[in-house]
């Protein structure tokens, strides 16, 4: 039973991670760039849920509700502030290092204002406990939570992207910015809005991420942040399907290697895992091989 | 003619620029001006000046970045001092042990860089950036799990803790897991630290004016150019990463062998710490050597000075990096600069190559 117990928790995590990298993703195939600030929405999103239901008193809904609203806002204004004026930059390293400052400019601005101490986080999941095969399987509400959240967001996307007019905008730009502006489609707009999807969906996934592992520092998102990034990698950059699978392979991965290996080792493992797809496969599972051309 | 005569008197200034900075702060300590925190900050910053270098050589001249200097320095550091501490009876001269400790330590990190670098460099940015940051941390949580002791019998290894390592009586710890190598010999001081720093350079900066140093920054500049005229990319690149990994290795070195105790924490090792080195890189100039070793000493004994800012440091550094990126590389500053300014050479370079 406890196999099966620690298949559960994998997925579980494994739907976290796969919703922070369809952020990941969608930013990389329409923008190009890693957005490395990503993992640190996550954060901020859960402190804002926090702050929300512990400081103003309003219920769970509202307070995600909320998160996600401060989220998007907050991802446009980076992408705003930050990436807009470095898109057209002569080296591919600018953006990406003042992807990391961004990262790191939220990590400090929340450690300054919500401090270093770990705050508890209540979950804000309603769901009782699953108890399956004679009280030997216990799932949890957080786990039923965030495997549907994680089904209706891929459902979800997968349709906006196929069938919205939005999301041909996106798959256009994504597939040739220059060719899409010509077209008369809006590349600012476009690109602003697959930030604010990402950062969107970021909220969720922090709320659900401190909704399982009830503890919130500045540092939360980070690692998180990390490991979806290998996740997305795993899966196959650029690709939606690819996240999802990416995702919940690496949950699975890092469960089981922390239930039959080493606890200590996990984040080694997952690592690990991602040098290895890069050696043996670097466009990931669903991932096209693009060749550059001259 | 003239443009070598350039090019040495550029490197002359720097290197004449530490020496006068070491012999300024060697005058500060003799007259007694420098507090004993300031001492104390002397030896790190060698590390540092060394980790910014070697950081410059791969951010500014190949071109790719690298979040796992940290993790080379960690390299470096944990198999010099496992090294010094095992051969303290072995070899009674410091100097001679401290020597083949610094050997040891900057191949050690240079063949860890050889070992990420072959697989990863031959894909792009990013993933350079991630995988070398992933390794960072395993090399992170590797030294935080092993432990080695040594007794009569030879050497024992384990990953869970001490009492596993199934030791003689009288065997020795070297290697305690989370509480990492006790009493490493202290035996880096300010004038070795500058020494290696003048090496460190001599080696960066005769690679950058050499005949491979032109054909790694035709690769930085465009790769397929670069290949299409016969320059074998994967070897340069590889050879570039992996100096720059071994120079890590040696600020390692330093590093060890000033503490009493060496650990692998988040704060020495971890992310921070690379960030910390790439802020560094990115203020001094990405690309400039002498503007990296300005920043690296400015960046740390100015928090120093300023006590009452420490809270804000970090932040402070986000906000650096943040805007100096903008300011440099956002083509909208760049074509403002150059109408109010023509002496940013560099730069102008870098928009020709846009065109």
């Amino acid at each position: 039973m406890s196999f099966i117990s620690y298949l559960v928790n994998g997925i579980s995590l494994g739907s976290v991670y796969a919703i922070i990298a369809l952020g990941y993703t969608m930013v990389y195939g329409i923008a190009k760039m890693l957005n490395f600030a990503h993992g640190d929405v996550i954060m901020i999103g859960a402190y804002v849920v926090l702050t929300a239901m512990a400081s103003a008193g309003v219920s769970p809904v509202v307070a995600v509700l909320l998160a996600v609203v401060f989220c998007t806002v907050l991802g446009m204004l980076i992408e705003r502030v930050a990436y807009k004026p470095l898109r057209n930059a002569a080296s591919p390293l600018a953006v990406l290092i003042t992807a990391i400052g961004v990262s790191y400019l939220l990590q400090n601005v929340a450690l300054l204002v919500f401090g270093a101490n770990t705050k508890s986080f209540t979950s804000v999941v309603p769901i009782p406990p699953l108890v399956l095969a004679g009280g030997n399987l216990t799932i949890s509400g957080e786990t039923i939570m965030t495997i549907g959240a994680c089904i209706v967001i891929m459902v979800g996307l997968t349709l906006f992207i196929q069938k919205s007019k939005a999301g041909q905008a996106m798959r256009a730009v994504s597939e040739d910015k220059g060719a899409a502006q010509l077209m008369g489609i809006n590349v600012n707009g476009t690109i602003a809005l697959t930030f604010a999807i990402g950062s969107a969906l970021a909220a969720i996934a922090g709320v659900l991420l401190c909704s399982a592992y009830p503890t919130l520092t500045p540092y939360t998102g980070a690692m998180p942040g990390i490991k979806a990034f290998v996740a997305a990698v795993f899966g196959g950059i650029g690709s939606i399907p690819g996240a999802m699978i990416g995702g919940i392979l690496l949950g699975v991965i890092e469960i089981f290697g922390k239930a039959y290996i080493s606890s200590q080792m996990a984040d080694a493992i997952v690592f690990g895992v991602l040098i290895v797809v890069l050696l043996v496969k670097p466009a990931g599972i669903l991932g096209k091989n693009i060749q550059e051309k001259v | 003619m003239k443009k070598m005569n350039k090019i040495t008197k550029s490197n002359l200034i720097t290197y004449v620029m530490v020496i006068v900075i070491y012999i300024a702060a060697q005058a500060m300590v003799m007259t007694g001006n420098m507090s004993s925190l300031m001492q104390g900050l002397l030896v790190p910053l060698c590390a540092y000046v060394i980790l910014a270098v070697s950081l410059n050589l791969t951010v500014g001249i190949l071109g790719e970045l690298s979040l796992g200097h940290a993790g080379f320095m960690c390299v470096g550091a944990f198999i010099s001092a496992f090294f010094s501490k095992c051969m303290m009876d072995v070899i009674p001269m410091a100097g001679l042990r401290y020597f083949l400790a610094l050997v040891i330590g900057a191949a050690a990190a240079g063949v860890c860089g050889i070992l990420i670098g072959i697989p990863v460099l031959r894909l792009k940015g990013d993933y350079l950036a991630i995988v070398t940051l992933a390794f960072g941390e395993i090399i992170k949580n590797i030294m935080n799990i092993l432990f080695i002791g040594k007794d009569a019998n030879g050497f024992h290894f384990s990953t869970k803790d001490v009492m596993s390592l199934g030791m003689e009586p009288e065997g020795k710890v070297i290697i305690n897991g989370p509480q990492g190598i006790t009493g490493t010999p202290k035996d880096s001081t300010f004038t070795i630290g500058v020494i290696l720093i003048l090496l460190t350079l001599f080696i960066v900066l005769n690679l950058i004016h050499s005949r491979s140093g032109r054909a790694i920054m035709s690769i930085r500049d465009n790769r397929i150019a670069a290949e299409s005229i016969g320059i074998n990319v994967t070897k340069y690149k590889l050879m570039a990463f992996s100096i720059s990994a071994a120079l890590a290795g040696v600020a390692g070195v330093i590093y060890a062998h000033n503490l009493a105790t060496l650990t692998a924490q988040p704060k020495n090792f971890g992310y921070n710490m690379s960030i910390m080195i790439l802020v560094f890189v990115v203020l001094g100039g990405i690309g400039n050597i002498r503007g990296s070793i300005i920043a690296a000493i400015v960046l740390t004994l100015l928090p120093e000075l300023l006590r009452g800012l420490s809270d804000y440091r970090m932040l402070i550094y986000a906000v650096v990096l943040i805007a100096m990126m903008l300011f440099n590389w956002s083509p909208k500053a760049i074509e403002w600069r150059e109408k109010y300014a023509e002496k940013f050479k560099f730069r102008k370079k870098a928009k020709a190559e846009e065109v």
